[in-house]
């Protein structure tokens, strides 16, 4: 595996925990690593299975969905659906030939900066190590992520 | 399909620098450069502030100029500046709704190390933007209509203060406090600092205000325990503790506490801290709103037994308040605001057991000294220790639970100047020798820093060092009978043992030990600390991030009296905006559903958390109710026909941003 891959990756965050919590990072002048490109909606409960396959069809090499803690929710339990929808997909991801850990759901809330540095540093090294998702598509990934 | 102008779209893309904020670390101009060749982008510029009066002409001539029907802004969050481009935009006479905005500096720049990552990522995004933007549509935003009453939830000075400024304005103001008494914390405090004032001085004439306005429905002994709806029109359940006295009856005269069985009080009194004793039926104060006592039902034998001659019952004769009968009791109300005043808790000492609370029976908290220098309290104002003894040593310790690692990391804020009041309080009543302990003084506030130096002349010693330990060893016949601290004084850089009668730990601020649930029934966010987080730290401190749900005083983090009157006045101003304003405007991120697509399978109902969608049988088609729905998107989600759809976050939008997101 390559160390100079550099991994596409998609972020779905939710408008009230995970977007805030970036904001926060960047307000705090936190560094973390710039492969996650961050689309914002307004609960991971909007965040539709077929928009993470569409995201993996299209070139992400992973998938993060942040939102906001078990019970924290803002629209009161969106969060337990994106739970329930990303374990499913989950289960289904090896039938596409997508490795289930390219898919992950994380729990930040908004006052948690530190917490969102480090869960993008520590996914986007999974995902560097997974290697690239599409094999024929790494080269030029890597040329235009260099 | 809910029309689309992907075939005519007109594009203009403004990059900010934000000064160096976002050009300091990517390359803007490449940006803008890149963004001008990106399909159906008309025009494509940076500016150095798009959010200066010329950025924001600049968009206006453009649209104007140019006929552009799409406006991308690349700058800051759109938390912070989204509706400012909105305005913009609308001024150059186009929807807002058809603007779009990139957060490069929040998630970009300033999180970013490397310029050449750093200009790839923003390139992304912005394509991602422009992508999306053509998707983009002309709404309206929804309005409701804001009912006038406003709820404070917590009667301390700060619900007490922001309850009399809308009470002065005209404008219903239910007060629900879950103390029988109204006064929080202030009321338990002798003298306020810097000036020495009394706080029942100064508090009082408020609280007896509250009761004499007409336009304050005072909820004692209660609790919100369902809160539903959305600015403007909120739902409120409060549960109201039974009292055992009809509040409607009472006159407050107090004579069946005299009556009641028990001659002198046998329970600690709440109010006290467990200094002082009351009866089973008690006032918690003289000075308590509302003036009527209340009977406690776990200590009142007629509860226990049954069995009690009820003296108070009789001298209270033909009024007949006592009623020993009454159930909590559920009222609803609507509120179009609501101003959460919960207050803090003070740290309990227990938790450091090196300090010898509980242990040693002359280790007192700041609170508990508060009630014993009050001439109200327990004592008269008689300074007297546990065992009868006057101290004439007394050692105050600052920062317990306060500026540690392991406990609060922050600092209390209110702590060094309560300590230097309580110096001088003490010095004042018991002429006893003062030291006290400190990490560093911090007296930054309007005449602090001379009350500081007014306690240094008169004689109050400082000793620059935290202590290790309360402890009962003495080593010499000096300490035989005292405690003793040992500290490290880092002035002198010599460990020193210091004998004293009397300690008082100056416990530090922390959240309610309810305040995560609260947070949960009020939909609040939290900070790091527990405090409830406000919407901006600078610009929104009274707002959160639910609309129409405001701060005041120390719910949201430590504060002096003075400041949480003065965010209690803020937080007052919002709700009358809102009240003035008489509609709010709601973003219309609502879902809607396409009757030609749905087949009616059912799956969105059970999804929504507000029960906005219900089945139409002679359709056999679902039916989203816009009033009730709130923009979550989970019926969006769900929905496998595509026929449920969200305004703003259409799956067209969102596809087609991840698309961009992926260059």
């Amino acid at each position: 595996m390559s160390n100079n891959f550099n991994p596409s990756i998609v972020g779905f965050f939710c408008n009230w925990c995970t977007y805030l919590a970036a904001d926060l990072a960047g307000t705090s002048r936190m560094k973390y690593a710039p492969n996650v490109r961050v689309v914002r909606t307004m609960c991971s409960g909007r965040v539709d299975p077929q928009m993470i396959l569409w995201a993996f069809r299209h070139g992400a090499d992973g998938v993060l969905i942040g939102g906001c803690h078990p019970g924290d929710c803002h629209y009161q339990e969106g969060n337990y659906k994106a739970l329930r929808r990303s374990k499913l997909l989950r289960k289904m991801l090896p039938q596409f030939g997508i490795e289930p850990e390219r898919l992950r759901l994380e729990w930040i809330s908004a006052s948690e900066g530190e917490r969102l540095r480090d869960v993008v540093n520590e996914f986007t090294a999974e995902i560097r190590h997974l290697g690239p998702l599409h094999k024929k598509q790494a080269a030029p990934q890597m040329a235009v992520a260099a | 399909m809910k029309g689309n102008g992907n075939h005519n779209a007109r594009i203009g893309v403004y990059v900010c620098h934000c000064g160096t904020n976002i050009a300091g670390k990517v390359d803007v101009n490449a940006l803008a450069e890149y963004a001008g060749k990106l399909p159906g982008v008309i025009v494509s510029r940076e500016y150095k502030y798009m959010c200066s009066d010329p950025g924001q002409e600049l968009i206006v001539k453009d649209v104007k100029d140019l006929k552009l029907n799409r406006v991308v802004v690349a700058s800051c969050s759109p938390h912070l500046h989204e509706l400012t481009f909105r305005k913009t935009t609308a001024n150059a006479g186009q929807n807002p709704y058809l603007f779009h905005m990139v957060n490069l500096r929040e998630h970009v720049s300033w999180v970013s190390e490397d310029p050449i990552a750093a200009t790839e990522k923003s390139k992304a995004l912005v394509k991602a933007a422009v992508l999306r933007a053509v998707w983009h549509e002309e709404l309206e935003p929804r309005r409701f209509p804001v009912n006038p009453n406003v709820l404070i939830v917590g009667g301390g000075i700060a619900g007490i203060h922001a309850a009399l400024t809308l009470a002065s304005a005209g404008k219903q103001v239910y007060l629900v406090e879950r103390e029988p008494s109204i006064g929080g914390h202030m009321a338990q405090f002798d003298k306020t600092f810097p000036t020495l004032d009394c706080a029942a001085c100064i508090l009082t004439p408020k609280m007896t205000a509250v009761k004499q306005s007409s336009n304050i429905h005072l909820y004692s002994l209660s609790e919100v325990s369902e809160v539903s709806g959305f600015v403007g029109n909120f739902k409120v359940k409060v549960k109201k503790y039974p009292r055992y006295i009809d509040e409607a009856k009472c006159v407050g005269c107090g004579e069946c506490i005299e009556e009641c069985v028990y001659k002198e009080g046998k329970y600690p009194n709440e109010f006290d801290l467990g200094l002082g004793k009351r009866k089973p039926i008690y006032m918690s104060f003289p000075q308590a709103v509302p003036s009527i006592p209340l009977i406690d039902s776990a200590t009142c034998i007629e509860f226990k037994s049954h069995k009690c001659p009820k003296g108070c019952v009789e001298k209270c004769g033909d009024r007949n308040a006592i009623d020993f009968t009454q159930k909590v009791e559920e009222v609803e109300l609507e509120v179009g605001t609501i101003i959460m005043a919960t207050g803090f808790k003070t740290f309990d000492p227990r938790r450091l057991p090196q300090y010898g609370y509980g242990k040693f029976p002359n280790v007192y908290t700041s609170l508990e000294i508060e009630r014993l220098v009050n001439a109200s309290g327990p004592t008269l104002g008689q300074v007297i220790l546990r065992d009868g003894r006057r101290p004439e040593s007394i050692g105050i310790l600052h920062c317990i639970g306060s500026r540690d690692e392991n406990t609060n990391k922050y600092c209390s804020r209110v702590c060094c100047m309560y300590s230097l009041k309580l110096a001088h309080l003490l010095k004042e009543k018991t002429g006893a020798h003062l030291y006290n302990f400190y990490i560093d003084m911090r007296t930054p506030g309007k005449g602090f820093e001379e009350f500081y130096k007014r306690v240094l002349d008169e004689g109050v010693s400082f000793i620059r060092g935290k202590v290790a330990e309360v402890s009962g060893w003495a080593q010499s016949p000096a300490e035989e009978g005292k405690m003793i601290l040992r500290v490290e004084d880092t002035l002198l850089g010599i460990i020193r043992r210091i004998p004293v009668d009397m300690v008082v730990l100056s416990t530090g601020l922390e959240p309610q030990a309810d305040q995560q649930e609260v947070r949960r029934l009020f939909n609040l966010g939290c900070s790091a600390e527990g405090w409830f987080l406000e919407r901006h730290p600078k610009l929104a401190p009274v707002d959160t991030f639910t609309d129409g749900i405001f701060l005041a005083g120390c719910n949201q983090g430590p504060k002096d009296i003075p400041d949480t009157v003065a965010q209690a006045g803020a937080a007052a101003a919002q709700c009358m905006a809102h009240i003035d304003k008489g509609f709010v405007e709601m973003e219309p991120n609502t879902a809607w559903i396409d009757e030609e697509l749905c087949s009616g399978c059912h799956v969105c109902i059970g999804m929504c958390p507000y029960s906005a969608i219900h089945f139409d049988t002679e359709k056999k088609v679902a039916v989203l109710n816009e009033a009730l729905c709130k923009g979550c998107g989970s019926c969006v989600a769900a929905c496998p026909s595509g026929s449920a759809q969200q305004n703003l976050f259409r799956d067209e939008q969102l596809f087609a941003e991840v698309e961009g997101v992926l260059v």
